[in-house]
């Protein structure tokens, strides 16, 4: 529903072609729409490939409570400059770019300031939200993105367009606390629990970093994946309470990616003493928070929610020079539902990257 | 068959006990060891009453060892040391809190955080290295390692200074630790008891701006007027607690009850840090999404080192900042109690152990 009264495809000048969620099933289906003029400060990129978050899958089906129909969703977004405007300094056509959760901030608050635009109070999100025109913003799941040069990311010469989209969400999602916490000093010893999307680009970055990992997960059947191909150092099954004893006091962090409701208390134990559990998954529920643990221990726990944009380009930066990549399952357009369905019964090694530009038809 | 608690060591003390859950303290004949080495003998002079002391007497966190002689923040003078012991002199004014021991080996002792050394031995109700249980300062005398006494400022009075042994390094610790002290930035103080009272003080002193945040609207005028707070903050006003939201930088939460910690996560600013010291029974609800939308961390903290203990002491002395108390004698301890168990008190009793304590 276009808020000035005119359709989607009427509301702006250059025509846009997506697939679209359009109520509570979040099935995705064909969908015409339109974006703005490139401005004198935006970028206007062809897209080649998006990535699908699980995000994507929250927001078409609305379980978060704030969805806009019809939703284009994606912001794992990659592609090739096409249009720059007047203004902009650091990109020109041809160039490799990416987009990823936000696409604009208020400029003038402390949090802007200290590039943290990720935790501005006036966050534009890339789709599902109301962009500075009134209009709202769509997202990577379609044929060309328009977005300030601000919010635009530079993609390095040797990383992989298609396998280089997830890091846009994923790989800062994990990769600024690591730094924040402290959790990134060679020879410390963290955890990742939950090996999905998010999970398996943790335990890549910490490698990277020199850091010890050892992968927290329920599945038993995880380990030769996450130790051989992943690199992590150990696995521990968070079913089996003999393990778990034994790495009691053993770890300086934990990254908890995982959302569903789970206990804290068998992760807090874990922890050394000044030990700290970071959280980016987000259950729903508020969770049981064991005070003593934390106390005697003087541990913490934390949140994180993506990165502001210097430190996303820092992060890609660092992954191109460490060869660090999501693992990508890349499937065509029409194959998205399908991979909304696979991705919830986390069927999936660890991200699906949708090949936008050999696949995305406006003929479909 | 163990010795009975006055045969047990060479030196006559006497002190007060609790003997049963019931909580209730009276007259205790019990021994310590012989001044060691390394030891510090304190002529108790006064002992601050905390909350922990309460938990301790009626059993409520499980552990106690009957019969119980409760005191952690106990201040005196030396009246005996051992050969090793430089540092100190017959005479001096000193404390001990609440540790009198260690493994002084392990990398938390190496690193002064003797708190957090898994073998740290407690004032009271912990066992001594020869397996003897201690005994707190509710007692005439206390024999101390020289590594766990701290020395009392010249110009801090003895029995004001008495319960920043264990409320002021509680609250000090970990404002160092969390990086709450930046001159300028706005701090929150929820819970205005033993801990929240020296909270604010020394929140003050670090020059940050300070909100008490509390459900008793009573309190306001002596937040703001006698203890130095900027704001006063009632949670129970939904308007006042909506219009603070997002307001503040930290916050030191020293409730010991149960109670919510969202309204408490909303105060906070992005990438605000939120440092519970109180101890409630039961564990907490913690949303996650704040936590992860606003950069929050929730950490907890344990009293402080030794080091760090000596330092705070010292940062007080320079900052003028002592505990509000309400001295009491040995005999009212049991009132005492009842009226800590309804925060009845500005903002902590001492017990006045030298003039109050007698065998008759």
């Amino acid at each position: 529903m276009a808020t000035n009264g005119k359709s989607p495809e009427q509301e702006h000048p250059k025509k846009a072609f997506g697939w679209a969620a359009r109520d509570t099933s979040g099935v995705l289906s064909p969908f015409n729409f339109s974006r703005r003029a490139t401005g004198e400060t935006d970028v206007t990129f062809k897209v080649l490939y998006c990535g699908i978050c699980h995000s994507d899958l929250h927001m078409a089906k609305n379980e978060w409570g704030f969805s806009i129909y019809p939703l284009v969703p994606g912001h794992e977004i990659v592609g090739v400059v096409t249009e720059v405007g007047s203004k902009v300094q650091r990109f020109k056509v041809g160039d490799k770019v990416g987009v990823g959760c936000l696409v604009g901030s208020c400029h003038s608050c402390d949090n802007c300031a200290n590039d943290l635009e990720n935790y501005c109070s006036k966050t534009i999100l890339t789709y599902g939200a109301k962009d500075r025109d009134g209009t709202i913003t769509y997202g990577g799941y379609s044929d060309i993105m328009v977005a300030d040069e601000h919010f635009v990311l530079r993609i390095p010469e040797n990383l992989p367009l298609d396998a280089g989209a997830p890091l846009l969400c994923a790989g800062i999602t994990v990769y600024s606390p690591l730094k924040y916490y402290g959790l990134d000093k060679p020879g410390m010893h963290v955890g990742v629990v939950g090996l999905g999307g998010l999970g398996h680009m943790a335990v890549k970055f910490a490698k990277a970093m020199g850091v010890n990992v050892t992968v927290i997960s329920t599945s038993p059947n995880k380990k030769k994946e996450a130790i051989e191909h992943l690199g992590a150092d150990s696995f521990l099954v968070s079913r089996d309470q003999d393990q778990m004893q034994a790495a009691i006091g053993t770890l300086d962090g934990i990254i908890d990616t995982v959302s569903a409701q789970h206990p804290l208390l068998p992760l807090i134990s874990l922890l050394k003493p000044h030990g700290k559990l970071v959280t980016v998954g987000a259950p729903e529920k508020p969770l049981e928070l064991p005070v003593f643990p934390l106390l005697l221990g003087r541990k913490l726990i934390g949140g994180s929610n993506i990165g502001g944009l210097k430190e996303t380009q820092e992060m890609l930066d660092f992954a191109a020079k460490h060869n660090i990549k999501a693992d990508i399952e890349v499937i065509p357009m029409d194959y998205v539902n399908t991979a909304m369905e696979r991705l919830l019964k986390a069927d999936v090694r660890y991200r699906f990257v949708i090949d936008i530009g050999n696949t995305m038809n406006s003929s479909a | 068959m163990t010795k009975s608690p006055e045969d047990e060591h060479p030196q006559k003390v006497f002190g007060w006990a609790a003997r049963d859950s019931s909580g209730i303290l009276s007259p205790f004949t019990f021994s310590r060891r012989g001044n060691g080495d390394d030891d510090v003998t304190v002529k108790v002079l006064f002992c601050g009453v905390c909350h922990t002391d309460l938990h301790a007497v009626r059993n409520e966190w499980g552990f106690t060892n009957y019969p119980v002689v409760p005191g952690h923040e106990i201040v005196g003078v030396v009246s005996n040391i051992g050969k090793n012991v430089k540092k100190f002199k017959v005479g001096d004014r000193v404390g001990a809190g609440v540790i009198v021991g260690s493994c002084r080996k392990c990398e938390s002792c190496r690193q002064d955080l003797e708190n957090y050394c898994p073998r740290m031995i407690f004032t009271y109700n912990a066992l001594d290295h020869d397996g003897t249980k201690t005994y707190g300062g509710y007692s005439d005398m206390i024999i101390v390692d020289q590594h766990f006494v701290v020395r009392i400022p010249d110009n801090m009075p003895l029995d004001a200074g008495a319960p920043l042994l264990c409320a002021g390094i509680t609250v000090y610790s970990p404002m160092k630790y969390y990086g709450m002290t930046e001159p300028g930035k706005h701090l929150g103080v929820a819970g205005l008891g033993g801990l929240g009272h020296v909270a604010v003080k020394i929140g003050k002193a670090f020059g940050l701006k300070v909100t008490v945040i509390s459900a008793s609207p009573k309190k306001e005028s002596e937040a703001i007027d006698r203890l130095g707070a900027d704001a006063f903050l009632v949670t129970t006003d939904p308007a006042k607690l909506k219009a603070a939201m997002g307001t503040m930088d930290y916050i030191i939460d020293t409730i010991s009850a149960v109670h919510p910690l969202a309204p408490l996560l909303g105060l906070l600013k992005m990438s605000g840090k939120l440092v519970t010291v109180g101890l409630p029974e039961k564990p907490l609800e913690l949303p996650i999404f704040p936590l992860v939308l606003g950069r929050k961390l929730v950490g907890g903290s344990d009293i402080g080192g030794m080091k760090e203990t000596q330092e705070m002491l010292d940062f007080c002395a320079k900052h003028n900042i002592v505990a509000d108390i309400e001295l009491i004698r040995m005999d009212y301890i049991n009132t005492a109690m009842e009226r800590l168990s309804k925060s009845d008190v500005r903002y902590r009793f001492v017990i006045d152990v030298a003039n109050s304590l007698s065998r008759y």
